[in-house]
């Protein structure tokens, strides 16, 4: 007759891990609240019993703020109360806050257990708690965890079958029920007092003006050379010595098979470059195409998750998104819309996603439209920093110059333009914690995963494609319709068309393609640049139509596009 | 008794809430996160130029926007 369990729980409280923990399902845990808006499912066998278990997003009461909240609440209410178990996760380091919501529920007449998690991290602060004492306040099964190590996971699944729907209580007012958890705290918890860890003095500096703008530079700076050195020693010391190395003679064998010409040759190899397979020009099935894929993004995708996936679970994004408050209110954002943004910078289609924890309607096409002009995911900027950081860092920094600089121009030009207001931060920095490796490495594989999944297909098709046009001398009808404006206004040759429309479909093919054009550094500059602001790849295309509703996508790529026009011609009449 | 906003209490200083201005919907936000009038809070720091300001209520640390930390109002404790 028990059909479904609920994992309910304020965010950061290390729902995720409990969850994985009771299924053994991979699933995303994040130490920022509203991440799992869509809420993840799972089996847990009880007794013989294959029972469905739900991860709701984080909640802090039972009446709905935002629309993280209200589907959670939603779900809550899906079935009759008799049919389904409650598990309440607690933060035993904030017990205060984390009642409230189970007193809630069980005034409610949920079947309610609680799960008392990280007990190790309270333990450490020097907070003690009576778990009997507290059972008997609230006259439901009370647990001590630490999901993260396991601890009291077993014991909790055990207990399930003690939930009993509790007797009818009165419902408090929301002041009673702070000054009931005010009592219940007074009894259950004891505060031995410890000396200021510092992990908690990094915490606390975090939060003030100078403190915080100095962690969050020594952070982003950090973060950004780990990237940068993770990627580059992965090219350097795996995938370049693995395609220069071994697959370039297996290539080569193959070439000199097919006689080093004709249709399947043109296909498999690509052009032979001075008698000479080259990797970033051939543009073969077999050269080009995993070339560019393993060789040159995959590193640098797999170091951006890894420290990305570090970043959201320390619980430093709450903070840096306390410093960009300021900035980002210009912009007709708040200070919250940097999660998103981050996420878009691995890839815009996870990051216009993330829009949805922005509560207007305003707020997430302004959020979504930047995103997608002005920030490059990580396979386009580890394609500038491959071809672009040839010619020098000064050109790198140029063209995250002139995103940087498009980004704050139109986001104010926007927030002028769009009526409404944009709406107050209200958000819960977390403690730091250091995330347990085994949650970081899943996360890690389940984003590449993804990556590749979504990535390779489309990379073997568009070299395909390309390959195919210019095998058969089909450049010119394409060209010849844009070179006009390409000519004109942006200074580039008319093949370059080609490398932009290629963007369409992936924007590292793209940018590899241009390399065959010789470009000056300035051509190459600015079309680089193009290939970033104008038009998004075909996945985030997509998911923005998906996201805003037709009228408000038609907005998006309409100023994509004057933008792109823009940008491209100031730069090629004003650069020298 | 002195009623003054979030914004203008200083960083460090304790103060009990008396008072939240503005609707229904923000009254309820902040009370499931634990702020309501008669609630002690202590003001960690406010960032430049109309920034957040952060608060710590109980064990939970909060950050507010500016405009939202105007319309509560608190007496020094």
């Amino acid at each position: 007759m028990i059909k479904k369990i609920y994992l309910v729980g304020n965010p950061n409280v290390g729902k995720s891990v409990v969850f994985s923990r009771l299924t053994g399902v991979e699933v995303i845990a994040s130490n920022y609240p509203g991440t799992t808006v869509e809420f993840t499912k799972g089996y847990l066998n009880l007794e013989g019993q294959n029972l469905e278990v739900i991860d709701l997003p984080g909640i802090y009461s039972l009446e709905p703020t935002s629309k993280a909240e209200e589907v959670a609440v939603k779900l809550l209410n899906e079935l009759p109360k008799e049919q389904s178990i409650i598990i309440n996760i607690l933060d035993a380091t904030n017990l205060e806050r984390n009642l409230f919501l189970t007193l809630q529920l069980i005034e409610e007449g949920f079947r309610v257990v609680v799960c008392l998690n990280m007990c190790d991290d309270a333990k450490h602060r020097g907070i003690d708690i009576d778990v009997g004492k507290l059972e008997n306040f609230l006259g439901v099964p009370v647990i001590a965890t630490c999901a993260v190590t396991g601890l009291g996971i077993k014991n909790l699944i055990q207990r399930l079958k003690e939930a009993k729907p509790p007797s009818p209580k009165e419902k408090l007012t929301h002041q009673q029920r702070w000054q009931r958890i005010g009592e219940i705290v007074e009894t259950v918890q004891h505060l031995s007092h410890r000396h200021h860890t510092l992990r908690e003095l990094l915490e606390d500096i975090s939060i003030r003006p100078l403190g915080g703008i100095f962690v969050s530079s020594v952070i982003i700076y950090l973060s950004f050379k780990l990237v940068r050195f993770l990627g580059e020693t992965l090219i350097n010391k795996i995938f370049d010595p693995f395609f220069f190395g071994i697959y370039k003679s297996l290539l080569i064998n193959l070439s000199n098979f097919l006689g080093q010409k004709g249709l399947l040759h043109h296909i498999l190899i690509g052009e032979l470059i001075k008698g000479e397979i080259d990797f970033r020009q051939s543009l073969g099935l077999l050269t080009t195409a995993p070339y560019v894929e393993f060789a040159m993004v995959l590193p640098y995708v797999f170091a951006f998750y890894l420290v990305l996936g570090i970043l959201e679970d320390i619980g430093f994004l709450p903070r840096f998104a306390l410093l960009l408050d300021n900035l980002l209110h210009r912009l007709g954002l708040h200070g919250y819309a940097i999660i998103p943004v981050l996420l878009g910078l691995g890839c815009n289609v996870p990051g216009i996603l993330a829009t949805r924890i922005l509560e207007s309607k305003r707020e997430r096409l302004i959020a979504s439209t930047l995103i997608s002009i002005g920030i490059p995911c990580v396979a386009l900027q580890a394609m500038i920093f491959g071809i672009l950081g040839k010619l020098g860092g000064f050109y790198v920094a140029g063209v995250y110059l002139v995103l940087f600089s498009l980004w704050l121009i139109l986001g104010l030009i926007l927030n002028t333009l769009l009526k409404g207001y944009s709406p107050e931060l209200l958000i819960e920095i977390p403690p730091y914690r250091f995330p347990p490796f085994l949650v970081i490495f899943k996360k890690l594989y389940i984003r590449i995963k993804g990556f590749l999944f979504e990535a390779l297909p489309i990379v073997f098709l568009g070299v395909l494609f390309v390959n195919i046009l210019l095998y058969f001398g089909w450049f010119d009808l394409f060209t010849g319709l844009f070179s006009g404006l390409v000519k004109g206004l942006f200074g580039l040759p008319k093949e370059a068309v080609i490398s932009l429309a290629v963007g369409f479909l992936r924007k590292d093919v793209a940018v590899g393609m241009l390399v065959p054009l010789n470009l000056t550094p300035k051509q190459l500059f600015i079309s680089t640049c193009l290939l970033a602001i104008s038009f998004p790849c075909m996945a985030t295309f997509i998911v923005l139509w998906k996201e805003l509703g037709f009228k408000d996508f038609l907005k998006a790529t309409l100023i994509m596009v004057i933008s792109g026009l823009i940008v491209g011609g100031v730069l090629n009449f004003f650069l020298h | 008794m002195n009623k003054l906003s979030l914004v203008e209490l200083k960083a460090n200083q304790k103060a009990k809430v008396v008072e939240i201005l503005g609707g229904v919907g923000l009254k309820q936000r902040l009370l499931s996160l634990g702020i309501y009038p008669g609630r002690e809070l202590t003001k960690v720091s406010n960032f430049a130029l109309r920034g957040p300001v952060t608060v710590k209520v109980g064990r939970t640390t909060l950050a507010l926007g500016y405009g939202m930390a105007q319309k509560i109002l608190v007496e020094i404790i």
